[in-house]
């Protein structure tokens, strides 16, 4: 089992931004209303935001990292790393990190780079930019999520298109000498790696012409191989386990008390999963916050996005203690635990 | 576990078709209200009462109510 307790490093804000188009899921054309009507019970996603042509993941978490950083008062000088954590990058190649190093303004001795996780990145995008801080070398740094799942997703397919939409966050994080830190669980499944995938265009199977013809699956489900893929039962059934048991394993091996906890942040999958989670873990609905009839499920940024859509005022003022948990394709799950005190929220940030 | 007991869990899943109608041999995709959500459901109730987790592969080859009931078996005896 991986736990980690990273000290010395504080989440100081977090934003995000979304992209201003709305998709309402009853105005989908394709599904029968009656159809529309259970799935939105089920999986509780109303409506989602999503890109228009030409708008990448890095586009969104720029402008949030952009609003972060005025707000926070930074000199970008002083910002010594950048993680971006999507599975729909600008390119195969180069690192988008790289990219936005740039286009950020950040200095040339930033250190970047690129994680490619969903549902669970951004606990592992925390892990990974806290652990390179620790040691006090790098004062301030600035982690990235998001996804643009509205493009990857096939519009005829009921299983995926309406429960994802499109969002970029932004997370700032800072050493700070003596402080408590961050305390993580984190695991993966590879065994179910088939259970939420894009088939073609990678190195394992290249694209070729027969990558972009549509197949019918079943009704109300066609799409081509270089669409997303989702076992829906299987997702539902790996998160219902994996999600309670890394919540427990975290409050177990840090001795953590959750009735102490003031916010659970927990990827937002659907709504069925979610409640299924949070009454395992026999938590009070007003301490887990839920984005996802508005926004869906917005793949890694969908932890940063609940705290900024849903408990902003909380987190501003005053100290919170907090536990995030994410869990999905991989398969992969997180959590983490981690203090705030007066975080800077800017207000959503919208993309137009 | 006993297969009356799994056979009347397994028809509260359903909204609309009463309880009486589901028995161990039931064809339970084969009626209106079967969709991968009454599925979720299906899952949802065996990972409760049982722990166990039923896949998506579990779900797709099972016919009958006791198909179900017999993976559920060997799982939680696993």
């Amino acid at each position: 089992m991986a736990y980690l307790h990273i000290k010395n490093v504080v989440v100081k804000g977090v934003s995000a931004c979304v992209p201003a188009t709305v998709q309402e899921n009853t105005g989908l054309t394709g599904i029968p209303a009656a159809d529309m009507e259970k799935l939105i019970k089920t999986t509780g996603v109303e409506r989602r935001h999503i890109v228009s042509e030409g708008v990448c993941t890095s586009d969104l978490c720029f402008k949030a990292a952009e609003k972060l950083i005025d707000e926070l008062g930074w000199d970008k000088n002083d910002i010594g790393g950048l993680v971006f954590v999507s599975q729909t990058p600008d390119y195969i190649l180069p690192a988008t990190s790289c990219i936005l190093q740039n286009r950020l303004g950040l200095p040339t001795d930033c250190f970047t780079l690129d994680i490619s996780l969903g549902c669970s990145g951004f606990i592992y995008g925390l892990s990974t930019l806290a652990g390179y801080m620790q040691s006090g070398m790098i004062k301030k740094a600035i982690l990235l999520t998001g996804d643009t799942s509205s493009i990857t997703s096939s519009k005829n397919d009921k299983s995926t298109y309406p429960l994802f939409g499109d969002a970029g966050t932004a997370t700032a994080l800072e050493f700070i000498d003596s402080e408590e830190g961050l305390k993580f669980h984190l695991g993966s499944d590879g065994s179910g790696y088939q259970a939420i995938i894009i088939n073609d265009g990678g190195y394992r199977n290249l694209f070729t012409e027969a990558s972009v013809v549509e197949n019918t699956v079943s009704e109300g489900i066609a799409r081509t191989n270089l669409h997303l893929v989702l076992d829906g039962m299987d997702v539902f059934s790996f998160g219902i386990s994996k999600a309670p048991e890394s919540v427990n394993a975290l409050l177990g091996k840090f001795e953590i008390d959750k009735e102490n906890i003031d916010h659970f942040y927990f990827h937002q999958a659907n709504l069925m999963m979610n409640e299924r989670i949070r009454k395992k873990l026999q938590l009070p609905e007003e301490k887990v916050p839920l984005s996802l009839r508005d926004f869906g499920n917005t793949s890694s940024a969908t932890i940063p996005l609940t705290m900024v859509t849903q408990s902003a005022e909380s987190l501003r003022n005053g100290k919170n203690e907090n536990i995030g948990c994410g869990f999905g394709v991989g398969l992969s799950w997180g959590s983490v635990h981690f203090s705030t005190e007066n975080l800077v929220v800017p207000d959503l940030v919208y993309h137009d | 576990m006993n297969i009356e007991t799994f056979v009347q869990e397994f028809a509260e899943q359903f909204d609309e078709i009463p309880a009486e109608s589901f028995a161990a041999d039931t064809l339970f995709k084969e009626n209106d209200e079967w969709s991968s959500m009454t599925a979720l459901s299906v899952i949802a109730m065996v990972d409760q009462n049982y722990s166990v987790r039923l896949t998506g592969d579990d779900v797709r080859k099972s016919s009958t109510i006791t198909d179900i009931y017999n993976i559920v078996l060997s799982k939680a005896n696993a």
